[in-house]
């Protein structure tokens, strides 16, 4: 318990202090969003030194910080200039959108990851094992955004698959069944990039993990006792073989969510990626420290999931923990 | 023995990578942001060795290209006159590595232009552009992997060998570094940085940006290494005969951190060059004219482009082999790194 409550305060400390950073970013920058309006004549100065001040970007930052927690505290994570709204409905719609893509990405990942990480674990070193090296190994050295582009001309060229966006434009008129027949469709190209740029990382190390667990004697003695190769892999290698894959699902999440990024602006993909690639080329302060916090978020809150399913996991550490 | 030889294999395929693109000039037919108006777009032209007329001919050529009747974007080949494609021939004027101003170029052709890997919107040759852009591109990759080096080097030597309050202040800021998604913090990094700047400008902004964002991992491995050496007899030894503190670090210490460095250079680089490809794809990186790996990419964005004129793409490819390189170059420096341990306790268990 004291292990979980620790793992808990060192996550709330990270965004603590991601969000001063990303304050203290703010404070570097030399333009703001009104700086645009000081160029055109039509607007007077006292007009924009008075949106300066009704939002506060003309107080000191530790006040500026201060105000922007309060606004945290009632749900609005402070004001988009550009959208003329709170930023975190606007954030909360398309990290949903970010999290459906990085979190189907993963799941699909993770399942052809582990079963091909066993299977080759177990021919090591032979043919197979090596062609898959190989494989993941051509996969590592291709650019993620050569990989997105590349699905994109594909896709246009074959029309087999929607490109861009996540709804066709006849999405509200569609019945619920053809709804989700519409998202999964146009969700195939993102996730698919997604997937393969993740997949060799996964895979090299689940075929290290296991591989590392086949060697050792309770397994040798297992297969003396002429258990299934099956039941061998899955119900004994796979748990001994768990600690160093649950911290890497904790790590993969944030390379997911870094991949995400780059592949939701090439297909446009309506997540945090293009608003807060859009906030930045507008200087939407706090959209941008909004959707850096979020971001952050998910790869706290994946290394959270991973601590709590090693501490479900692996005994050691329950025992650890428990002691004075 | 055997990983030495691999390392020489990856070093010396590197070196020919990195040579091509530093002597773009030479290789490059054309300068990299001159215009041909009257030919946008234009698709690759394929190198012949027989003509239409069915003779062959001993000596490569090409045939320029014009625009189909009643098209503004479909070329056919003007077989009238084969172009054959000569080798070190003068052309436009360049400086070699930055310095020695010439003229010859590998390749091109006499009354005619050669475009091997097709022209852009404004008719430039996309083989050039390639390969000044690489400069740009690896450059940047190389110079950020320098200071997030450096910068790791510094940091992680002080929290390793001073420990105290020092270590734990400078080791809770790395892991918040590490806990931000990296293209995040990229992001968040440039997001606060002037945007319209020249492109010199541009470009050192990058470096440090890209420079500053990855130096926590590479300061928790040398504080590991650090940590480990300063207890080592010898280093003790020669503090017991008075060494100062900057003697230890800068004569016993800090060349122990070397392997680490050196691998943590090869993983580092090719991650960096991605990061300012992405940078500049998104507009956010070197711009136009000047040619870089990432803003080659950026008119793929419409889709038009993206549809009509698949060349346009090659640009993406270009990062591969690189990668493969530096991949294999960093697979070769850990199992060096291996071998080295091993090596190691296998000689203290003799002792």
């Amino acid at each position: 318990m004291r292990y979980l409550l620790r793992r808990l305060g060192h996550a709330l400390f990270l965004l603590a202090g991601v969000s001063v950073l990303a304050f203290l970013f703010t404070a570097l920058a030399p333009g703001n969003y009104f700086d645009e309006m000081r160029l055109n004549p039509q607007i007077r100065p006292e007009t924009v030194a008075a949106l300066r001040a009704q939002y506060g970007l003309d107080k000191s930052l530790p006040v500026r910080y201060a105000s922007w927690l309060g606004s945290v505290i009632h749900g609005d994570m402070g004001f988009s200039f550009a959208y003329n709204s709170p930023v975190a409905p606007l954030l909360l719609v398309r990290a949903r959108n970010t999290l459906l893509l990085a979190i189907t990405a993963m799941l699909l990942a993770w399942a052809v990851a582990l079963p091909l990480g066993v299977w080759s674990a177990e021919r090591l070193g032979r043919l197979p094992d090596r062609l898959l090296s190989w494989g993941t190994a051509a996969l590592l050295v291709i650019p993620d955004l050569a990989l997105a582009l590349g699905l994109l001309v594909l896709a246009v060229r074959s029309g087999w698959f929607p490109t861009g966006g996540m709804a066709s434009v006849d999405f509200e008129t569609l019945s619920p069944l053809n709804r989700l027949r519409d998202l999964a469709l146009h969700m195939i190209l993102p996730v698919t990039a997604l997937v393969l740029s993740s997949l060799p990382l996964l895979i090299r190390h689940a075929r290290a993990a296991v591989a590392d667990v086949l060697n050792a004697p309770f397994l040798l003695a297992a297969v003396g006792h002429g258990i299934r190769r099956r039941t061998l892999l899955y119900r004994y290698a796979l748990p001994a073989a768990a600690n160093p894959l649950i911290s890497l699902f904790g790590f993969s999440m944030g390379v997911l969510l870094s991949g995400s990024l780059l592949i939701e602006v090439v297909m446009s993909w309506p997540g945090l990626g293009p608003l807060l690639l859009e906030a930045i080329l507008a200087r939407d302060l706090y959209v941008v420290v909004g959707g850096i916090l979020f971001s952050t978020l998910f790869l706290v809150g994946g290394n959270l999931l991973a601590d709590f399913l090693l501490y479900w996991a692996d005994p050691r550490i329950r025992t650890e923990s428990s002691a004075p | 023995m055997r990983v030495r030889r691999t390392f020489a294999k990856w070093l010396i395929i590197l070196g020919v990578l990195h040579g091509t693109v530093v002597s773009a000039g030479f290789f490059a037919p054309y300068d990299p942001v001159e215009q041909d108006r009257k030919s946008p777009y234009l698709p690759p032209m394929r190198v012949h060795l027989m003509d239409v007329h069915g003779y062959l001919h001993v000596r490569p050529f090409v045939y320029s290209q014009r625009l189909q009747e009643g098209s503004f974007d479909q070329y056919e080949e003007d077989t009238r006159e084969p172009h054959p494609v000569k080798f070190f021939l003068s052309g436009a004027r360049y400086q070699l590595l930055g310095l020695l101003p010439c003229g010859m170029h590998f390749f091109g052709a006499e009354n005619a232009r050669i475009y091997l890997l097709g022209t852009d919107a404004y008719g430039r040759d996309q083989l050039s552009r390639l390969l000044f852009g690489g400069q740009v591109s690896l450059f940047a990759g190389l110079l950020g992997a320098g200071i997030t080096l450096l910068i790791g080097l510094g940091i992680g030597a002080v929290a390793g060998y001073y420990g105290g309050w020092r270590d734990d202040l400078l080791m809770r800021v790395a892991e918040l570094f590490l806990a931000l998604p990296w293209l995040y913090l990229l992001f968040a990094l440039r997001a606060f940085l002037p945007l319209a700047v020249s492109p010199l400008e541009a470009f050192f902004l990058i470096i440090a940006v890209i420079g500053a964002v990855g130096w926590a991992r590479p300061a928790r491995l040398v504080r590991g290494v650090v940590l480990s050496a300063k207890e080592r007899d010898f280093v003790r030894a020669a503090r017991g005969f008075g060494a100062s503190n900057g003697y230890l670090l800068r004569r016993h210490i800090l060349p122990e951190t070397s392997s680490v460095l050196l691998t943590q250079a090869a993983i580092l680089v090719p991650q960096y060059v991605l990061a300012e490809m992405t940078l500049s794809f998104l507009g956010l990186g070197v711009p136009e004219p000047v040619p870089s790996w990432g803003n080659l990419l950026s008119s793929l964005q419409q889709y038009s482009v993206l549809v009509s004129y698949w060349w346009m793409y090659l640009p993406a490819l270009i990062m591969v082999p690189f990668f493969l390189g530096y991949l294999g170059l960093a697979s070769s420096l850990q199992e060096r790194e291996e071998a080295y341990k091993i090596q190691r306790s296998s000689l203290g268990s003799l002792t």
